[in-house]
Order: structure tokens, then sequence, then C-alpha cells
């Protein structure tokens, strides 16, 4: 046994590499992004010949991985809660062809939106699509359970939910690591006879009758888990339920001496018995989970019941994660006495590195829309999305990957003119080289600008598929050559690029402008 | 033995660089650590803090309850106060003089000053100029490591060590420069835990 100190990413990636993972797929997205990172510079995932290059978007991501799952090996498929929204056609149909080698979708939750534009909860799309999930409590928990997740999923022939969020995801502990690691499995397809991986109704409605059937197993192998745990304690006026994470904070709390009956809850679906014995006990149940109110919901019901505690009934805030003085103040704990922010304090959000080049093309556009009083732009995520923050106040709407090019269709559609969309070189691969194809079929009036800086940068600078192809991609889907514009974005090149802005938003028609320059983030690591 | 400490700055300054080596030191005495790191969005030039926990027992939380940070470590002065209310009232909280003024509103710098001097225990020192001293400004992290290490229980040259193996790659002129930052940073916090 060696002793590593390893973020929570980390140590869920060695956990599959030692438990006989053959590929990971994903797409980066904080706090997702350490997972590939880490099989990628590991040195027994390259001995191993384990498979890890970056996916172009997270649908593709879980699709590759049910191949490789379908081929007989273990896969993993890594991505931030909102990619689960782009994965989620494969990921819930994955669950009714079932999988064949061991599959793991790794999913990492950010509850109060450090680095999100929502706080969604993955635990409900695991319920969706009734597959188990796993969330654990530690870094320890989360190596141990990628062995574990892939002798269930194979036990099982289902995807098994990986849900990680922000402060394990992105926390190092000392973590124990296994003295032998296990083989790969061979190649080993399903037999021709099988068809369940054809999902034309006649099949699917067998398969779907088959994993409903299989919902019962699925509650015993949670009863039976290690990870979740029934801890009993004297005083019964208050159950406490918690989940992933949530279980350091209630420890912390109390100094590791909690005096009330605890149910630690690692895998999903809710264990009924131990669930039972915990309602039958105590007279109150508090419910301590991180995201949205998933088990403190099921348990109320849709009428509400004043026995169950937590988000919705005021004794945690209903938003945000939680922390251990949150949990102290649900059970009026004393609390060592805070000071007040000191007014001298102010607000220092994040911005655009200097010498960025978004820099210099949202410089451009300011002044070449100048000429344009009713131009309305569309933007979209990444760096560049700063561009919405003084001193460029320069887009109005950033709402999901993609949604600039097919937003500003849509309000040209409406009549909006100039519609402009600003995209970034990963993010137009990732999810708008298909809007694009729509405003190629009905030549929409709009100018889509790539910022293709060579990579993902607010990610940490992954490489991106399409980096620097931008110009054949965009002739490729149609666009005419005549409106396929390109820019170095530097101060000294200002002047023609406010010209070159300011004739394709005067063009009626769509038109693509590429401003191409390297992030100096990358290039300064590449420097190195 | 246990010490929770809070670690602040502004994307980009490198505060995990000062949380790797501390915690890679206590690696090395079997302590137990926990390490919450920021990545993402705010690396982007905003605020940045890291909670680093130290300890021979096992440690629960990833997070250090507001109210119970035995240090707060700032490389940035506004920094440090943003995180004052994490600090215990026994704590010490220690700054980086130097502002990072990328902000249109920002603070008077010596009324920033005034307030961290106020606190009980308090080492606010020009880490930068004292590091340009050693031999390279941006040995600016080994300054403020030297400054926080006489409230740390390690060995006396645990962290030298910790630090010489961390820039082993780097070559010798490199150690050495890093290493002069680190004892004139000491020195600094010496002058205030005596
Ligand atoms: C569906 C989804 N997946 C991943 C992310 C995380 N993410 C935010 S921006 C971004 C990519 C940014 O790259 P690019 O478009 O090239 O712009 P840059 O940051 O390089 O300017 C990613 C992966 C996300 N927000 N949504
Ligand atoms: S990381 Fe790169 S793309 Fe992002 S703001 Fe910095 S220079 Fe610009």
């Amino acid at each position: 046994m060696a002793q590593h100190l390893l973020l929570g990413d980390e140590a869920l990636a060695q956990g599959a590499i030692d438990a006989g993972l053959s590929g990971c797929y994903a797409y980066p997205g904080t706090p997702s992004t350490e997972i590939m990172e880490y099989f990628q510079g590991s040195a027994d995932a390259s001995e191993r010949g384990i498979h890890r290059q970056w996916s172009s978007n997270e649908k593709v991501a879980m699709e590759e991985a049910l191949g490789m799952s379908y081929a007989g090996k273990r896969a993993m498929v890594c991505m931030k809660h909102v990619g689960l929204n782009v994965a989620a056609d494969g990921f819930v149909n994955a669950a009714i062809t079932g999988t064949n080698g061991g599959l793991i979708v790794t999913v990492a939750d950010d509850p109060s939106m450090h680095s999100s534009q929502n706080e969604q909860d993955s635990r409900f799309y695991a319920q969706f699509a009734m597959i188990p999930c796993l969330e654990p409590s530690s870094q320890q928990e989360a190596y141990d359970m990628a062995g574990y997740a892939f002798a269930l999923s194979e036990q099982q022939q289902l995807p098994i939910m990986m849900r990680l969020c922000t402060r394990l995801s992105h926390s190092r502990a000392d973590v124990r690591t296994a003295a032998s690691k296990s083989e790969q499995n061979g190649l080993r397809p399903p037999d021709a006879a099988t068809r369940r991986f054809v999902l034309l109704p006649a099949i699917a409605k067998r398969n779907y009758d088959a994993l409903c059937a299989k919902q019962d197993t699925l509650v015993a192998s949670s009863e039976a888990s290690p990870f979740n745990r029934y801890e009993d304690g004297a005083d019964k006026s208050v159950g406490i339920i918690v989940c992933g994470i949530a279980y350091n904070y209630l420890q912390e709390a109390f100094g590791g001496k909690c005096p009330h009956p605890v149910l630690k809850l690692s895998q999903y679906p809710l264990p009924k018995k131990q669930l039972a014995q915990l309602m039958a006990s105590c007279q109150s149940v508090m419910v301590l989970e991180d995201g949205m109110p998933f088990v403190e919901q099921m348990l109320r019901g849709p009428l509400g019941n004043d026995r169950i505690l937590g988000r919705l009934s005021g004794e945690l805030p209903r938003t945000g994660e939680l922390n251990p003085r949150l949990v102290a103040k649900a059970f009026q704990l004393e609390l060592p006495a805070v000071p007040a922010l000191s007014p001298l304090v102010k607000i220092r959000p994040p911005r655009l590195c200097d010498g960025c080049p978004h820099i210099n093309t949202y410089e451009a556009l300011g002044e070449a829309l100048k000429d344009f009083a009713d131009a309305k732009v569309f933007g979209d995520i990444g760096c560049y999305t700063l561009g919405a923050l003084p001193p460029y106040n320069a887009i109005s709407s950033c709402v999901d990957m993609g949604a600039s090019i097919t937003m500003a269709k849509g309000a040209a559609d409406a009549g909006v003119y100039p519609a402009i969309a600003i995209i970034g070189d990963s993010t137009f691969t990732h999810s708008g080289m298909t809007g694009l194809l729509d405003a190629v079929w009905e030549n929409s009036p709009i100018t889509v600008m790539i910022l293709d800086n060579g990579t993902t940068g607010m990610t940490g600078g992954q490489d991106s598929m399409g980096t620097g192809r931008m110009a054949e991609i965009c002739a490729g889907i149609g666009v005419s050559r005549d409106h396929i514009r390109e820019f170095v974005p530097l101060p000294k090149n200002h002047a023609v690029n406010v010209q070159i802005i300011r004739e394709e938003a005067a063009y009626r028609g769509l038109s693509v402008i590429i401003a191409r320059r390297e992030c100096v983030q990358t290039l300064r690591k590449k420097k190195r | 033995m246990k010490h929770d400490i809070v670690l602040a700055g502004v994307g980009g300054q490198g505060i995990l660089t000062i949380a790797a080596i501390i915690g890679e030191a206590a690696v090395r005495q079997g302590l137990h650590v926990k390490q919450s790191e920021v990545h993402g969005m705010a690396q982007r030039g905003g605020a940045v803090l890291a909670h680093l926990r130290l300890s021979s027992e096992p440690i629960h939380s990833d997070l250090i309850a507001a109210g119970g940070a035995d240090v707060v470590l700032a490389v940035e002065p506004m920094e440090a106060l943003r995180q004052a209310e994490s600090l215990s009232p026994r704590g010490v909280i220690l700054a980086n003089a130097r502002p990072v003024r990328n902000i249109g509103d920002y603070p008077e710098l010596d009324d920033i000053l005034a307030a961290l001097r106020a606190f009980p225990l308090n080492v606010v020192i020009d880490a930068e100029q004292m590091a340009q001293d050693a031999g390279n400004a941006r040995a600016m992290n080994m300054v403020m490591l030297g400054a926080v290490s006489p409230f740390l229980e390690f060995p006396d040259d645990l962290l030298a060590t910790t630090i010489s193996d961390t820039f082993a790659r780097k070559g010798p002129e490199v150690i050495a420069v890093n290493l002069k930052a680190f004892a004139a940073g000491r020195e600094a916090g010496l002058a205030v835990k005596r």
C-alpha cells in the first residue's frame, strides 16, 4: 500500500486505473477536468495503454465510452454537471441497452456555481435513468469506489453514475492505494444473438421491462453497500441523513461525536431498510446534502412533512454548498463569532489575462458596432464570456455551449439586425457547427465570430479538436468562401480588424470571421 | 498537533505552490492532510483561496469553518482582509503588503495595511521587495512561506528540504534564491512569534 496526496478527481482516476480501466472519454469542464488530466499525465495509464484523449463534447464522449463497454472493456466518461445535459440522450438510453464491460459515468456537480451557470444535481439524472449512483464522501472512497463501481456495473449490466462535487473534486487528501492492479478485460463483444444494443421498439420494451424489474435488486445492493452505513446514536430527537461529503461537515460540527443516529448515504437508490429504521426510531430527520434537496424532497412528499428538516424547511439555506458552519448552525451548536467583512474589501471578479487575444477582438468589435446602433451580440461559454463585464460590456447573452450561433439565428429570424455570435474554437466544435449548418441552409443574416485561441482556455488549456481548421470546417459546412474572413487580434491590426467586422456586419447574409491568435497562457506553458 | 490554514491571493499569484510545499512537508511528517483548492473561473485574475488542514488526527471536513483558522496567509493585502472572517481570535494573519490593483475601485492601500496591523497577531511585509533582494521577485511565495514557518510545528529543516526538492529540476541557482527568500521571510515571522 502506498500513500499519495490526491485530489478527489485524481483519486477516482487512480482507482479506475488500478481497477482495470481500458479507456476514459471526457470533455473538459470544471470541476471534472483533472480526471482526464491525471490519466494523461499518469505513467501507469501510459504503460497500460489506456485510451485518454479528449472528446469533442460530452455526448460524443458518452457514446465512445459505451462503445468500449460494448466491446467488453471497462470504460469511464467524465463531465461537469451541465455536460450531462448534452450527453443525456446517450446516457438515458445506455441504461436501456445496458452495458457489457463496466461503465462509470462520472459527473461533477458544482453547488454554489463556482464556475457554472446552474446548480443542477446529477442524482436526479441517475434516478431518471433508473441506474445506481455512487457519491463518495472522501478522496479515499472515490479511490475505493472505482473498482466497486466497475464490478457493480458488470454484475447489473448497467452504467453506474459517480457523482462528485466541487469540494471533493478539488480537495486533496492522503489516499492509500492498492498494492496490486487488476488486469484489463479482454475483447469480448456481446454475441450476435443478444440484440439488446439495438433499441428498436420491440427490443427496447423488453429491455425497459428488465430495467424496471432490476430496481429491487438495486435497492438491495444499496442496503448491502459498504459505503452506506447506519451509525446509531443515543439522542433520537433527530436522526440525520448525510449524503456524500456532507458526512465530513457533520463530523466536523460535532467533533467526531455526533449524538444522533446517522445514515451515511453514498449509494443510491435509497437503502430502504436503513431508511425505515431511521424514520421509525427518530422524531424528526434532518437531511444534509450538497446540491438540490433531492433526498429531502422525496421524504417530504408533495404535501410536505414537518418531521423532515433541511433546505426546504429552512434549517439550511435552499441554495449553495454546505460547510461545517452551516451544519453546526442547523443543530444550534455554539459557534465562534465571525467578524463582519471589512468595508475596505471590494469585489474582485475574474478578468481576461493581460495580452489575451480576446481583448483585441472585443476592442475591434466595440468600435465596429458603433455604426450599428441596433446590433445585438450573442455570447457563448469560455474566457470570452468575460467580455460581458466592464470595460467591454460587449455581449447580451450567455446561456449554454453553442447558444450564441443558434440564438443569433433565431433573433435574426425575428428581425434583429445585425445579429452577431461570439464563440470560442472549442465551443464551436462542441456545439456550434450544427447551428451553423442551419444558418447556411437559410443564408441567415448573422455574423459568427469564432475566437480561435488554439485551446480550451477557460478550463486550463486542453487541446481542442478543430483548432487551426476553423475556415476549412466552415467552408465544409457550406459558408461562402467570400464571407469567411480571418484576422489576427493584435493592437497593430486594430483598424483592419474593425473594417472587416464592419463589412461583414453590413452584409445581409451569413458570414464568419475567425479571430486567430494563441492564448497567452498556453503559449507560456509551451515555452516552459 | 493541528494547523488550519487559509491561503488567499489573486488568480495567477500561485498560492497553490505554497500549499503544495506545506502539504508535502506534512505528508513527510506522517500527518493527515486535506487541502481544498480553487480551480476554474476565479483563476482568471479573481480572488482565490485554498484551505489547508494538517493534523496528527484524521481530518473530517475539507473546509475550515469560519472563525476556526489558525493562520490566514495571503499574498495580497486586500485578499488577506477578505479572508479575515476565517481567522480564529487567537490566530495569526500574514500578508504580503504589495497590492494587485486589477480593479477600478481598489481602496487606499494605507487603510488596508492599517486594518491588517490592527490584528493582535500579524505579519505584514513587502514580500516582493524581500524576494527581489534575495535575487528574484518571483520568489515572493517563498518569503511568505518563510514568514509562516515559525507558526507551524515542523522540525527546523523540513520546509527548507522540501523547497529544495520541489525546485530540484530547476537547478541549484533557483534553489538558492528560493531558500534565501524563505530565510528572509522566516526572520520576519520570528520577529512576531517571539
Ligand atoms: C456543456 C458544457 N461543457 C463544458 C463546460 C465547461 N467549459 C466552459 S467554457 C469551455 C470551453 C471554452 O473553450 P473555448 O470555446 O475555446 O474558449 P476559450 O475559453 O478558449 O476562450 C468549457 C469546456 C460548460 N460550461 N458546459
Ligand atoms: S486563459 Fe487564455 S483565453 Fe483565457 S483569458 Fe487568459 S489568455 Fe485569454
